[in-house]
């Protein structure tokens, strides 16, 4: 994560969301890991909220091939062509955009272009990005595929790896939840429970 | 220190504070002052009121899991928040008026989501002023090193009142006011000291001995004293012995001692008829020398029944034993009293062994009667002579409620002290530990109120009536510390102030407390004040 790498490309884009298609099968980074790619004039920066793996083409299901195999490995050695016929792919919440050094909480003015390459965040820009928690109202009030409040304790959890004080960076994180969740108790006690489980690891 | 921003509120019940997340409830104190920066003016108020909120009410009744550190950290000062009331009392802006006068009553409330801080010295300094030439420091805030000052001139040109439970430390406070009053008020003072506490030394609560006044003011004190004995055994540097003559005593004085002695109307109609019958000067006498037979004649002529003649008769005796009584008194004690206080010489009367309220009653009600009727007199010459004025008085009284309750304040010398107040140049300090007892009249003329622990409803009530903000009061006054601790308010404060009162009895405070430098020199003389 730290080396920003190259890990997709967009092949689906709208103004609150991109999917991404992983160069490699199983090539999806962390679910809440954040992503940069490509907007018009500006950097994008989105939470992987869902990742899947398929077959390329609609139509046709993936059948089990390992009865007679020692370990998964051998399963892709015997079918080599599965690597062309299975693809990875990840959905990723847009949270802001950057512009030179300024970074902006907000939706850009335009969606990810199609087909820009999709990297994985340095620690360096999680941290610059995180200066600032407003985003997470953005967070909160999506609908995603994926349980939206696993997706925030598992990008606060991640965010605050690249923090020089992790647990002072929860509890500013668990304060802002408290304020926006604060006719919803219930929710924000779930939350909290799941940074709290990171944390006893 | 920021403590968080004003959310709501009124000018009548206070505002209201939400404390940032990060400040416990339990920091707080009521009494305590904050100063508050509104849009253009800054506030400067007391915390009334503490209080926990929450934002959702299912957080109160569903508790986050607060055994985690981490989730009670993030819910204090979010879901749950602690609340402060605030009770604005002055404003400090940079305008004309707070140049030229200080901070002014607050008027309004600062605006929402005005910032509130803890105030700091330099406010509380900025609202009582320095320690200087009128202002006496009288003890320093809750939890502050600051000096709070009262301005003693202003202070004395009222009535004013010291209230408090018994032991509570009334006295102590007291012996500092009029310690106070001595420095720096101009006034002189005429102290009835029913348990010798003040002129010539007096207790601790420890029970270890400290100066009274003259100790500490040897050449502007003067020490009378009742009981010749208890000055000897105790030695006391006393000026002058008092006695009085039976033929000082008149029916006011009598009358006075109604509730001692459970006098009916008809006995003090007697007391009345007996005056006219024997003459003012003598009544007291001849009643008592009265044989069976005289008795009986006056009794018939006079129709008293006979249990009201009784009872006269045997609450007259009572008073006749009285060794400081006598049927001519060799000198008098008025216009010693009167000589003194003219020199700028205060006067403290103790009653030695004397300490029975009908003795205090009588005597204190005597003198003061006389001594305010030739002090008014001097104040009318000088008035139409266009003269100076003689130098304001303040006559200081304990057991107040025993000459100011409703029933007599209208008789006694006292109640028309209070009530007529400084026109004649002489107010009271008058001392209780049951303000419910004075009548309400009186209470409401009483300038300064300075009041220690009290816990009985009607007597927090009684010393708060008519103060802005009586409700918020309330709940500082009922949580005082019993010792040592005093809320003030009224003429001589701009603001009420919860004070820690200052130390008395140590030979540091001695240092503090004794005559001020280049005092003997007249106070009139402003050059001097330059060569200090």
């Amino acid at each position: 994560m730290d080396l920003g790498l190259k890990v997709a490309e967009v092949v689906e884009t709208s103004s609150s969301e991109f999917l991404a298609q992983c160069y490699e099968l199983d090539g999806a980074p962390a679910l809440g890991s954040m992503v940069r790619t490509k907007g018009k004039d500006c950097e994008i920066y989105g939470i992987v909220c869902a990742s899947a793996t398929h077959s390329v083409e609609p139509g046709r299901r993936i059948m089990a091939r390992g009865q007679g195999a020692q370990s998964e490995t051998d399963v892709f050695k015997a079918n080599p062509q599965l690597a062309k016929l299975l693809c990875s792919d990840f959905r990723a919440l847009v949270v802001g955009h950057g512009r030179g050094r300024s970074m902006y909480q907000y939706l850009p003015p335009s969606p990810a272009s199609i087909y820009a390459f999709v990297y994985t965040c340095k620690s360096e820009e999680v941290r610059d990005f995180t200066k600032s928690l407003n985003f997470l109202s953005l967070l909160i009030d999506t609908r995603l595929p994926v349980a939206t409040d696993e997706v925030i304790a598992a990008f606060l959890r991640l965010a605050s790896q690249t923090q020089q004080e992790p647990q002072d960076f929860l509890v500013k994180a668990g304060k802002d939840l408290a304020w926006l969740l604060s006719n919803d108790i219930r929710r924000l006690d779930s939350i909290l429970k799941r940074l709290r489980n990171d944390r006893e690891e | 220190m920021r403590l968080g921003t004003v959310i709501f509120g009124s000018l009548m019940h206070g505002v209201q504070v939400k404390l940032d997340p990060g400040r416990s409830v339990e920091e707080i104190a009521v009494g305590r002052y904050v100063a508050i920066k509104g849009e253009k003016k800054r506030f400067f108020g007391m915390i009334t009121d503490v209080s926990l909120e929450a934002v959702d009410p299912r957080a109160m009744v569903m508790p986050p899991d607060i055994s985690d550190p981490f989730i009670a950290k993030v819910v204090s000062g979010t879901t749950t928040y602690g609340k402060i009331s605030v009770l604005p009392m002055l404003t400090i802006s940079g305008d004309a008026a707070t140049m030229l006068e200080g901070p002014q009553p607050a008027k309004t409330v600062p605006a929402h989501f005005s910032e509130v801080q803890l105030a700091s010295q330099r406010d509380v300094e900025l609202v009582f002023g320095p320690e200087d030439r009128q202002r006496f420091y009288i003890g320093t805030p809750l939890d502050m090193e600051t000096k709070v000052c009262i301005n003693m001139e202003e202070l004395v040109k009222r009535s004013n009142g010291v209230f408090g439970k018994s032991g509570t430390g009334k006295t102590f406070l007291t012996r500092l006011l009029l310690v106070g009053m001595l420095q720096k008020s101009g006034a002189v003072s005429l102290i009835f000291d029913m348990h010798n506490e003040y002129g010539w030394e007096g207790k601790s609560e420890k029970g270890h001995r400290v100066k009274g006044l003259k100790q500490l003011f040897p050449g502007k004190v003067a020490v009378f004293c009742l009981d010749e004995a208890y000055a000897r055994r105790r030695n006391v540097n006393v000026d002058h012995m008092v006695k009085i003559g039976y033929d000082e005593i008149e029916p006011e004085d009598i009358a006075l001692l109604r509730q001692t002695f459970n006098f009916t109307d008809a006995s003090i109609q007697a007391i009345y008829g007996l005056a006219r019958r024997f003459g003012d000067k003598k009544w007291f006498e001849s009643t008592l020398t009265l044989g069976e037979e005289e008795s009986k004649k006056v009794q018939k002529e006079m129709e008293i029944h006979d249990s009201t003649w009784r009872n006269l008769r045997r609450s007259l005796m009572n008073l006749q034993r009285f060794p400081f009584l006598m049927s001519h008194a060799p000198d008098d004690a008025v216009k010693n009293m009167l000589g003194y206080l003219e020199r700028g010489i205060n006067v403290v009367l103790e009653f030695g062994s004397y300490d029975d309220i009908s003795a205090y009653i009588l005597v204190a009600n005597l003198l003061s009667r006389r001594i305010y009727t030739q002090y008014r007199e001097k104040v009318d010459i000088s008035d139409a002579k266009g003269n100076k004025e003689p130098v304001p008085m303040v006559i200081t009284i304990e057991e107040a409620h025993k000459f100011l309750n409703p029933e007599v304040a209208t008789q006694t010398i006292f109640g028309k002290i209070a009530r007529e107040m400084r026109k004649y140049n002489v107010t009271m300090l008058v001392i209780d530990q049951r303000p419910s007892g004075i009548d309400e009249e009186v209470m409401s003329q009483l300038g300064t109120k300075i009041t220690c622990l009290l816990d009985n409803e009607r007597d927090v009530d009684a010393v708060l009536t008519g103060v802005a903000g009586k409700s918020e009061l309330k709940s500082v006054l009922s949580r005082l510390e019993s010792k040592q601790q005093a809320l003030i308010f009224g003429h001589a404060l701009p603001m009420p102030v919860v004070v820690k009162v200052r130390e008395y009895g140590t030979p540091e405070s001695y240092k503090e407390l004794g005559p001020l430098a280049g005092d003997g020199k007249a106070k009139t003389d402003k050059l001097d004040d330059l060569w200090g």
